[in-house]
């Protein structure tokens, strides 16, 4: 049974997959949106820094949960970890070169998330989720009991950033801040796009789909999914490095189990498994968490709780689903 | 004799006081056309797991060429040649046809390995061609771009074939191949069945007597866990034990 390379409907059937990693033109609307903002919102940098950020969070839970299926209430432990590993290299060690401090982030995040992933990821489903949940927790109260390191509740304060590449300081407004983020978004977000439309990306979604035929075709299932978990965990580290270096401080809620969930919300309320997903939600939730929360914090929980209700039950595909099924009626219409 | 491609020796599985598996000693020669039956409960999907690694034998060994694989995991045992189908599909529902067979060829060719180059670039051509190829051979070429869950499940079950063919088995174990499909569509999957490479030694575990004669130049009735006899399929139709047990008691005669 040799291949037939030159049977007719060859290149219709293969087009699909030879052209699926094409850029399609709407995807360059999250980055004139984000590049607009900067000049449209200059008051509002700090907030759309920290979006940024929950983005880029939110996007390496999606490798994760999205693509290879692990179900995770732990990924908080990658963003806490990048955070202090940013933080203290700074205030503790004296070293406040930022991009180096983001490749620090990510090593030790990776680290974390390489021995932790290559224990946990034998186990599936419940297991892993408490397994998870309990990583992050000890982690927590590991940050908490060396709160001479840590800072503690009272936070790591004392990490200084000097000017980006040497040449761009960090203003008072947030505008190198802003830009520095979406710069580093923008970088591994190509990074992850890369990896999802890859061989390898095919078979971690062949495991979300079905571990037991991955295993019975001779996929190493545990190594593919310890190297999702752990390039995850860099992203998700350099996230949380961003945010020690933006703020400039660390708290403990960088390890937190709020943190977890609200990265799950976010992305969940945007769409798992398509990348962009993190974008919407996290603009979404944010947007209104910054309007809503002011008004009344009991009527935003509320709400929040509502809506996630409403999108798991009748948009099972995040909002971002709602978006491609409107533009598809939209496109009928229109023909 | 030469060495045959898959041997257990004494092969033993018992979950607590349940024997599954019982002192089986069984040769399957390269090139093979095999058949595995028995009555229901008789061990033949156990034995599949065993045979594959799913399942870890009490006592015994298995044998891939000559060489020990008891202790190799299933992964390790299907990159070394062994691809099965399953009862019941496995198949990765939410994908297309022509996805489910590349991850097959995929990880066989070690291009999954690869988290950098797009699937779809130029080298990534020989993955897609080959599964390509395979649907052609099987002729569900036509649904290629169609999501397996969309399928017919008779055309599912060429599907299950098909990944099983990616990974270029030396050892095709095809468990209940026919099983739900309505008897109008079993011949397109008996056709296949006939059609398979005739290097790839097969095993076929089947109900149906008509399946089984039609396709096997060997047989092996299991019952309760432990081998009860092997031959030619005229030995077999010819065995009175087997008529007792499998066939029917002789008062039908």
């Amino acid at each position: 049974m040799a291949a037939n390379e030159h049977a007719p409907g060859s290149d219709v059937a293969a087009g699909f997959i030879l052209r699926r990693h094409h850029w399609h033109p709407a995807e360059a609307l999250p980055w004139l949106i984000a590049l607009a903002a900067f000049f449209v919102f200059p008051g509002y940098l700090a907030l759309g820094t920290q979006i940024l950020i929950w983005i880029l969070f939110a996007l390496s839970l999606d490798l994760v949960l999205g693509y290879a299926g692990i179900v995770t209430l732990g990924h908080a432990a990658f963003f806490g970890t990048g955070a202090y590993a940013a933080g203290l290299l700074s205030a503790k060690l004296g070293w406040s070169e930022p991009l180096t401090g983001l490749a620090f982030a990510a090593a030790c995040a990776a680290l974390v998330g390489c021995v932790s992933g290559w224990i946990l990821l034998r186990y599936r489903g419940l297991t892993l989720l408490m397994l998870t949940l309990a990583t992050t927790i000890m982690l927590y109260e590991l940050g908490n009991a060396r709160a001479d390191i840590t800072g503690g509740f009272d936070g790591l304060t004392g990490i200084a950033m000097k000017p980006l590449l040497g040449a761009f300081e960090y203003d008072l407004y947030g505008r190198t801040n802003y830009l520095y983020a979406l710069a580093v978004l923008f970088v591994l977000f190509l990074a992850a796009r890369r990896i999802v439309y890859s061989p390898f990306g095919q078979a971690i979604i062949g495991v979300r789909e079905n571990v037991r035929r991955m295993s019975a075709v001779g996929s190493p299932v545990h190594r593919r999914l310890v190297t999702i978990y752990t390039v995850s965990a860099a992203i998700a580290g350099v996230a949380g490095g961003l945010h020690a270096q933006a703020n400039a401080f660390v708290t403990l809620g960088a390890l937190s189990f709020e943190r977890s969930a609200t990265v799950l919300i976010i992305l969940i309320l945007g769409g798992t498994g398509r990348l962009y997903g993190a974008f919407i939600g996290a603009v979404v939730f944010l947007l209104l968490e910054d309007h809503l929360a002011k008004l009344s914090p009991a009527f935003w929980e509320f709400g929040v709780g509502l809506v996630l209700v409403l999108t798991v039950l009748f948009a099972r595909r995040g909002l971002l689903g709602l978006i491609e099924d409107g533009g598809r009626a939209a496109a009928r219409l229109w023909r | 004799m030469s060495v045959p491609i898959l041997e257990t020796r004494a092969l033993h599985k018992n979950f607590g006081a349940l024997q599954v598996a019982c002192e089986i000693n069984f040769r399957l020669e390269k090139g093979a056309r095999h058949a595995l039956i028995g009555p229901n409960g008789a061990g033949k999907t156990s034995f599949v797991n065993l045979l594959t690694g799913v399942l870890r034998p009490s006592a015994g060994r298995v044998l891939l060429d000559g060489e020990d694989i008891t202790r190799l995991a299933q992964a390790e045992r299907a990159r070394r040649g062994i691809a099965r189908t399953f009862q019941i599909n496995e198949l990765f529902r939410g994908l297309t046809v022509l996805e489910n067979v590349c991850l097959a060829v995929g990880e066989r060719s070690g291009a999954c390995n690869n988290l950098w180059r797009p699937a779809g670039a130029a080298a990534g051509r020989p993955v897609i061609d080959e599964a390509l190829g395979l649907l052609e051979a099987l002729r569900i070429r036509e649904d290629a771009l169609k999501r397996v869950s969309e399928l017919p499940y008779g055309r599912q079950r060429l599907v299950e074939i098909a990944i099983a063919l990616g990974q270029r088995p030396r050892v095709l174990l095809l468990d209940e191949p026919a099983a739900g499909v309505p008897s109008a569509e079993s011949h397109i999957i008996l056709e296949v069945i006939e059609r398979l490479p005739k290097d790839i030694a097969v095993l076929i575990i089947e109900h149906d007597m008509d399946v089984v004669f039609r396709f096997a130049r060997r047989i092996t009735v299991l019952v309760a866990g432990a081998i009860l006899t092997e031959g030619t399929p005229q030995d077999i139709a010819a065995d009175q034990q087997v008529r007792e047990v499998y066939l029917g008691t002789p008062a039908h005669d």
